[in-house]
């Protein structure tokens, strides 16, 4: 099992540790709920370090990263992100990732500069995947080894990571980033994004000085309660905003198109892997969708559970469950039959002998 | 964690606590409850009946797991905690905060007496938890 900088750091704070990914994670510090609020009412910080990163650099490297990936990179300014998705051609996905058009000091003259910041569980996979369909001017660098990287996220967190920096952060747009000193440490990409939909930042800075970061941020937040947040918190914070988690909503099998991430699928952008199958899929339209579900019984959804129509047929599957939280009722997330996937349907969640009633939602379940 | 010695245990992370004659009370271990984090939800639908050891005879709810409850030895099932019940004290989070005393889960009556000695004690079943 793979550790990252800060996993002897979660142990001795007692942690509730386990393998995510092949890396020893911190499910949760003290409980899941309570770094859930921590999160949606103030601030928390989260070690993402096992999160993949690789560099394309060249005179080709935003061709590599349009033919690789399905939202439209060629839009990308200098500092700013993007959500995207590489689609395989058989209409899955091989993961989702964020791109991020790097600042240029590094580049000769003509080239362009990209970070990829990719699924922990994939980082082999979509090595391979970039480098085989790389017929391009542009060369891939891993960085995942040598990279560290902290989500602070809540409302509160532009408040509380301001004395560390001279970066204006309560200027920064959602999606945009700025490489700058952090908490007395230099060349830190401070990033405008998360998977919370709390708002907040995400830092990646050198795998030495995450552990530096990590304190830093933590004895910065002390006075507002800042809380260290494990996995267990951002998978339920990441299901009440309906975002998707690679290996449980999506995968080498489901598409964009029916993942709903249509809106990150630019089919006019020119040629891309995959691009044909989803034009293709897209005339036909779609025979099921990723939906999401609130259950009116105590019971909660999990992956894999059947969803049935109120007639008792089969019509789908769970790919995601949890209780939520911040609403205080289970809801879900799965692929149904694409008529079934209006709001309001009524569906029946198959949970061993027990069917909980269920109705379709809009996501984010959660308004913010 | 803890491992009250006057209990039985099984590998499923129940435990058992005679209190008299063949009369016990079962609940889920301290390793458990940390383990399922912040119960949501204990369902309990088999009152009255009795169950072979192993069967389920409930399910916990948290907030990332759902887990079954399993009978350590054979019984009938006398009574389900009023103060876990939705329809009365609706607290699953006790089992978090006292899993061997206000968290109890069901009181049974035990079918065969000799089943208890086929569990683990205190030890063992930290040995295996460790």
């Amino acid at each position: 099992m793979k550790s990252t900088p800060l996993t002897p750091a979660h142990i001795a704070l007692g942690a509730r540790m386990a393998e995510f990914a092949g890396y020893h994670m911190p499910i949760s510090y003290t409980s899941i709920q309570e770094e859930h609020h921590a999160v949606r009412n103030g601030v928390g910080v989260f070690d993402v370090s096992h999160m993949g990163e690789f560099i394309v650099r060249g005179r080709q490297a935003l061709d590599l990263v349009q033919y690789v990936t399905s939202n439209d990179a060629s839009r990308l300014a200098i500092g700013d992100a993007q959500y995207s998705c590489l689609p395989n051609s058989q209409g899955g996905i091989v993961d989702d990732l964020l791109v991020y058009r790097l600042p240029e000091d590094m580049c000769a003259e003509g080239e362009q500069a990209f970070m990829l910041v990719v699924n922990a569980s994939n980082i082999e996979k979509d090595w391979e995947w970039i480098n085989r369909h790389n017929r391009f001017d542009a060369r891939l660098i891993n960085i995942s080894e040598q990279t560290g990287l902290l989500a602070v996220q809540g409302p509160r967190a532009a408040n509380v990571l301001q004395p560390l920096t001279d970066v204006n952060l309560a200027q920064m747009k959602y999606y945009t980033f700025v490489k700058g000193r952090f908490a007395g440490i230099d060349n830190v990409l401070i990033s405008a994004t998360g998977y919370t939909g709390s708002g907040g930042f995400e830092l990646y800075v050198e795998a030495s000085q995450t552990e530096a970061l990590w304190k830093a941020v933590l004895e910065a937040g002390k006075p507002v309660g800042i809380r260290p947040v494990g996995l267990g918190a951002r998978d339920t914070l990441r299901l009440e905003m309906g975002y998707c988690l690679y290996g449980n909503d999506i995968d080498d099998h489901t598409s964009p198109l029916e993942a709903g991430l249509g809106w990150i699928t630019k089919l006019q952008k020119g040629d891309f892997v995959g691009a044909e199958y989803l034009r293709h899929q897209k005339q036909e339209g779609i025979k099921r969708k990723l939906t999401g579900f609130r259950v009116d019984d105590r019971r909660v959804p999990r992956h894999g559970y059947p969803i049935e129509d109120d007639h008792g047929n089969v019509i789908g599957v769970v790919t995601s469950g949890t209780q939520s939280p911040s609403l205080g009722y289970p809801i879900g997330m799965g692929y149904v039959a694409i008529d079934h996937a209006k709001e309001g349907t009524p569906l029946r969640i198959v949970a061993g002998g027990k069917k909980l009633e269920a109705a379709v939602a809009k996501v984010p379940f959660l308004k913010l | 964690m803890v491992f009250p010695a006057d209990l039985k245990y099984t590998s499923e992370h129940e435990w058992v606590r005679l209190i008299e004659g063949n009369i016990a009370y079962v609940g889920i271990t301290d390793f458990a409850q940390r383990e399922l984090d912040e119960l949501v939800y204990v369902e309990v639908e088999s009152v009255g009946e009795t169950l072979g050891k192993g069967e389920v005879f409930g399910t916990v709810e948290a907030v990332k797991t759902t887990s079954e409850l399993f009978m350590p030895v054979s019984g009938k099932i006398l009574e389900f905690n009023p103060a876990l019940d939705e329809k009365q004290g609706d607290d699953p989070t006790l089992v978090n905060r006292d899993p061997y005393g206000e968290g109890w889960i069901v009181k049974i009556e035990c079918t065969d007496l000799s089943e208890l000695d086929s569990l683990m004690d205190a030890a063992a079943y930290e040995a295996t938890v460790a």
